[in-house]
């Protein structure tokens, strides 16, 4: 929970980043800056999948539409706060070089998106859609 | 000479266009976005939610411009935190939105 609240720290102070070992080759730092981008897609990809569950699944009961849409929009919220943390991580890592940190984080997000998926499943065979 | 300068593996242009998709992707979220917000009679806090989901989106275009025109050179400075928040914060605040319209 420290190291947490360090990092925290760190987002909004990058000169102490600076501070910390050496620059590293300004390839590894792009490379970060790309895996960091492909995080944010997913966080949008997911939110943006909140919105359109709302919108465009109104025959759902309204329980399972809100959950849904609930569901994926605090998991992309979760993708976008933990993309800039891992990436914080990451180049403070190759300053000091050491190995990158290792993250649950992506196992967690597929079992999640995996749960949703049978979720829907589930709904649609079980005809839990409101007759119109 | 920018040309001697380049890097073999092109990574500032592969940079630049992660950029680009994200402002996609981000584009995207945000007529999803303004579709939500003018739903219904069109009152003044529809108008000013659509207002604050341009200005989001702006940001975010304006985040992404700037880190684009930084990458243009042979060895691109380190992305700022300052950005990577910017984007972040965006795309948090998109999603608070969605949650408050949709309660």
């Amino acid at each position: 929970m420290i190291d947490f609240v360090k990092d925290v720290r760190l987002w909004f102070a990058p000169s102490r980043l600076e501070d910390e070992g050496d620059t590293p080759d300004y390839r590894f730092s792009l490379a970060n800056e790309r895996t960091f981008l492909a995080w944010i897609r997913t966080a949008l990809a997911l939110v943006g999948g909140g919105f359109a569950v709302d919108q465009f699944l109104p025959d759902l009961r309204w329980g399972v539409r809100v959950g849904m849409a609930l569901a994926l929009l605090v998991v992309g919220a979760a993708c976008a706060l933990r993309a800039v943390n891992h990436w914080v991580r990451c180049e403070r890592a190759m300053r000091r070089h050491e190995d990158l940190p290792l993250s649950r984080f992506p196992v967690v997000l597929s079992l999640g998106v995996g749960l949703v998926a049978v979720a829907m499943v589930v709904v649609v065979l079980l005809g839990w859609t409101s007759q119109r | 000479m920018p040309g001697r300068d380049r890097d073999a593996g092109l990574q500032p242009e592969r940079t630049r266009l992660a950029w680009r998709r994200t402002t996609l992707a981000s584009s995207v979220v945000a007529v999803l976005a303004l579709r939500q917000a003018l739903r219904g009679s069109g009152s003044s806090a529809e108008v000013a939610g659509a207002a604050v989901i341009v200005l989001l989106w702006l940001a975010f275009l304006w985040v992404a411009h700037r880190r684009i025109g930084a990458l243009a050179t042979g060895r691109p400075q380190v992305l700022g935190a300052r950005s990577a928040l910017a984007v972040v914060a965006c795309t948090v605040a998109l999603a608070a939105f969605a949650v408050a319209v949709i309660l």
